[in-house]
């Protein structure tokens, strides 16, 4: 195996100096009752050249050849190759969690510089080095908000995405809060109806640009949240913040948002990075890595892993979460593109999906087709009427090798004939004609 | 070195977007941000660079041995990387439909027939990002289980051992259970006396790593199992540590119902500085209506995620997990099939031959042998010349070592907890174990020598309680800002 450096002689030396004969003597504290005695049902062993055959077999049973307006929380940016080759540094891929900082300050500068990032991006004041992803920052963001303000009831709107909700849903029953749900309002969130749920809740968390694609009236939201009492939680789109005005900057407490976005490839759901920031007075029940600045013992400037008694390895059934492996990598893969962006690239980008988007919506009107919440301005992904069950419209498209979006009826009964168009700065003018043909012949 | 913020100069751009000359619809005044994110501005070339200098400011495993303690830092194999890379694999949306995606789902497939296998349990769920994750999951599935027997009221407690990961209380507690800790034996197993005054009819269950993180397998196994099944409560697994055992003993034969898998340490994804991992779930098939949705299912010769599980406990991630993490671990796992067993077999190996060699150098808590890790303690080293498992720690690095797990389990002062896994060469074993032994010699003769490590490092010893006292959690643009979190 060529993984092994052990030679035959290596091993005897090597179990003398241990003093046993065999390798069988090795396991004699494990009970006779639950050795497993046979040899690993497994498929045989590959070599290395057998191996990339068989993966690309797999590879290519995936059509990945339509032309993609799927988005749905996941969408097709363009990831720079200097994102890549950053990402293969073996010293930055092999490493393990920076607890010896002396070995590990690549990782923890870069960590702290992604800090900053996302407290520039969403106007906070501190950020941990990541999250699994955009669903499971929401329930950090509840066990937050429940401890924060001591009450047990969340509330988040209906027009966020389904699967933040879910998971919400799944996590709060272990954390003694109930969920309840604000429906949308013709495709946005009604402040007033917030008001009215955000008495005595912990947290009003809201997604905007939301799951449909609308701008909701954020700051208003993010009012009628503090009004009750409760922690404001923007669930947002790191590329629409070039564009967008930042949750800190209309009084929300806590940002949350997915990754991929910024960084990170499509790969069929992951591995992604969630980010979560936070104002100051919240830092202590942040949870997960955060890295801070220090010196070291002749003055110069270093970073470590800080506010460590918040964690599992220190205080144990007391943390403020039981994250230990986070998402460092495709974080790090966030930083680099923001780095190559900047903030007029990142604004830029912004405009042109905002532009190719509000092509396709005026082409698809032109074409006949209704918008399902045509009085809303949108950023990058729209819902529009197909006059028919979604998924025969999707299916339609895709024999035309367009795959033209997410049927809004697997989650929103009554949205059936609905689809949710996504257009990233990746589609082409003569990409989105070929859309408007596939979804109205 | 300098922050990337300070090598910015206002004007340069790393990448361009593409300009589609269209009109840009209007945001709304009170929408549109006042103010641009003060993100950095560099062309392309000086990004690479900047991040290039700061991984030589960083130590991997491609770099040297990195004997971490519970992490099983071992050679993550590149063509792994190129697989997950596959523009069939990167470029797949995971809310494509099942038919789009049957390469995809066939892999995760597949996946979970090995890991059911590996672990001797019946059905599988990838979902779960990482260990921590598994266990918050398996905890959920406990809670779903005995809801549904009507006994969900009634079980409350989850027994956990004191040398367990810090993870474990910290999910009993995320999942709203309540802990009962339970003793260790002079033997290093769990204290069965002390288990058995613990555990009744309000006992949910037991969460356990086989071998511990003292490198043990627990002798005790059998009793243990007839304890908690015997009061009709559930047994988890952490699989923290199942680079031990892989074909040499099975968690669902010692008894366990929910096991999760760190795929960033057994099956080698590269843990990227902190992450990402995998944490997949094994389960009893008695647990298997509860496991979160979508479930991946085979129908013939098709693939499918099935949603409608009634009593599914609902998602604990979003879609099926982190794929590029189950392309590289399936791709580890068939490069070496059958023989995972020698994998287990030689990860033991290295482990007691380390052991062997340092034993008569440090303190040995437990006269046994180990598993695929062991701990050392370095109390005499502490009392006889005031070097501490911290200070050993920061003088391995100037050998050119990553130092193992320091000051954990709890249950061991001046812990060190060493890691050699599969993958190393015995001259590299041999050389951290001369510089170990070499540096009980130095504490002798030249203390302030390791009191001062390290000495080749990019940094110096670093101040851990500033960074505390004064959090500094961001780069502070101007000279009116502090960077500093107002606490």
């Amino acid at each position: 195996m060529s993984y092994l450096s052990l030679t035959d002689s290596d091993r005897e030396a090597m179990l003398a100096a241990i003093g046993v004969d065999t390798f069988e003597e090795l396991f004699r504290d494990i009970p006779a009752g639950v050795r497993f005695n046979r040899e690993l049902a497994v498929p045989p062993a590959l070599t290395e050249a057998e191996l990339q055959r068989h993966l690309e077999e797999l590879a290519a049973k995936n059509v990945v050849d339509e032309v993609c307006f799927l988005g749905a929380g996941i969408y097709d940016h363009h990831v720079p190759a200097v994102v890549d080759a950053v990402l293969q540094r073996g010293e930055l891929l092999t490493a393990y969690t920076p607890y010896q900082p002396e070995m590990s300050q690549g990782i923890l500068q870069a960590l702290f510089e992604y800090q900053t990032a996302i407290c520039e991006l969403t106007a906070m004041d501190v950020s941990n080095a990541s999250g699994y992803d955009g669903t499971t920052v929401a329930a950090d963001a509840c066990y937050m908000a429940k401890h924060a303000t001591g009450r047990s009831r969340i509330v988040v709107t209906e027009a966020t995405s389904p699967q933040v909700r879910q998971v919400v849903k799944t996590y709060a029953p272990g954390f003694g809060l109930e969920v309840v749900e604000v429906p949308h309002d013709g495709g946005i969130t009604d402040p007033d109806r917030v008001r009215e749920a955000a008495k005595d809740a912990a947290a009003v968390i809201f997604q905007t640009p939301n799951f449909f694609g609308c701008l909701e009236p954020a700051p208003d939201l993010a009012a009628a949240a503090n009004e009750g009492g409760a922690l404001a939680v923007a669930h947002v789109d790191p590329i629409s913040l070039g564009l967008l005005e930042a949750p800190g900057n209309y009084g929300c407490a806590i940002a949350i948002g997915e990754g991929q976005q910024a960084g990170n490839a499509m790969s069929y759901g992951g591995p992604h990075y969630g980010f979560l920031a936070a104002r100051s007075d919240l830092i202590r029940r942040m949870p997960g890595r955060i890295v801070g600045e220090t010196v070291d013992t002749d003055g110069e400037r270093g970073f470590v892993l800080t506010l460590q008694t918040r964690e599992q390895h220190i205080r144990r059934e007391k943390a403020t979460s039981n994250i230990t492996t986070n998402q460092t990598l495709l974080a790090l893969a966030g930083l680099v593109h923001l780095s190559l962006l900047g903030p007029q690239g990142l604004r830029e980008l912004g405009e042109t999906c905002m532009a190719l988007a509000g092509y396709a919506k005026e082409r698809l009107t032109e074409a006949g087709l209704e918008l399902a919440f045509p009085d809303r301005p949108t950023f990058k992904e729209f819902a529009v009427r197909t006059g028919r069950n979604a998924r025969e419209t999707l299916a339609a498209a895709r024999a035309q090798f367009v795959y033209a979006g997410y049927p809004l009826g697997r989650d929103y009964p009554g949205l059936d004939d609905t689809l949710l168009v996504a257009v990233t700065e990746k589609r082409t003018v003569e990409e989105i004609d070929r859309l408007v043909e596939a979804l109205t012949r | 070195m300098k922050l990337i913020y300070e090598k910015s100069q206002a004007g340069r751009r790393g990448t361009g977007v593409p300009s589609p000359g269209l009109p840009v619809p209007e945001v709304p005044s009170e929408l549109r941000r006042a103010t641009p994110p003060r993100l950095p501005e560099l062309a392309e070339p000086e990004v690479l660079r900047h991040f290039t200098e700061l991984s030589t400011r960083n130590f991997g495993i491609d770099t040297g041995f990195y004997p971490l303690g519970s992490c099983t830092m071992k050679y993550n194999p590149r063509i792994n990387e190129r697989l997950a890379g596959l523009r069939g694999f990167a470029n797949l949306h995971p809310l494509a439909e099942d038919d789009a995606a049957q390469g995809a789902l066939e892999l995760e497939w597949k996946l979970q027939e090995i890991l059911r296998e590996i672990t001797g349990l019946d059905a599988v769920s990838l979902q779960p990002a990482a260990g921590s994750q598994g266990e918050l999951t398996g905890l959920m599935l406990f809670r779903a289980y005995f809801e549904a027997r009507g006994e969900g009221e009634r079980r409350r407690k989850i027994v956990i051992p004191d040398t367990a990961h810090g993870t474990n209380p910290a999910s009993v507690t995320m999942a709203g259970y309540e802990l009962t800790p339970v003793k260790t034996d002079a033997r290093g197993n769990i204290d069965v006396d002390d288990l058995r005054g613990k555990v009744d009819d309000t006992t949910a269950g037991l969460m356990l790593t086989n071998p511990s993180t003292l490198g043990l397998f627990d002798e005790n196994i059998e009793a243990i199992r007839d304890i908690f099944h015997g009061a009709g409560a559930l047994m988890y697994y952490d699989g923290a540590n199942l680079n031990a055992v892989c074909g040499i003993s099975r968690p669902g034969d010692m008894g366990f119902d929910v096991v999760h898998i760190n795929l960033h340490k057994t099956f080698s994804q590269p843990h990227g500085g902190g992450g990402p991992g995998g944490g997949p779930i094994a389960v009893r098939s008695s647990l298997e209506p509860f496991l979160p949705v979508p479930v991946v299912v085979r129908d013939r010769d098709s693939f499918r995620l099935e949603y409608d599980r009634p009593q599914s406990i609902g998602k604990v991630r979003a879609f099926t997990g982190p794929f590029g993490v189950f392309v590289r671990s399936y791709a580890f796992m068939r490069a070496w099939g059958p023989a995972l067993r020698e994998m287990s077999e030689v990860a033991v190996l290295n482990a007691n031959y380390m052991l062997a060699r340092l034993k008569d150098a440090y303190d040995l808590p437990y006269e046994r042998l180990c598993m695929h890790e062991f701990v050392l303690s370095a109390r005499s080293l502490k009392r006889e010349h005031g070097i501490a498992a911290f200070d050993v720690a920061k003088r391995l690095m100037d050998y050119g070592f990553h130092p193992p797990t320091v000051y954990f389990p709890l249950v061991v002062p001046e812990a060190l907890m060493i890691e050699p896994t599969e993958t190393e060469a015995k001259e590299t074993l041999d050389a951290f174990c001369d510089a170990m032994i070499a540096i009980v010699r130095e504490a002798a003769e030249e203390p302030e020598v390791i009191r001062e490590a390290p000495h080749n490092r990019p940094v110096r010893r670093l101040d851990e309680a500033r960074a505390v006292k004064q959090p500094v959690v961001k780069y502070a643009f101007a000279r009116n800002e502090s960077g500093l979190a107002q606490v």
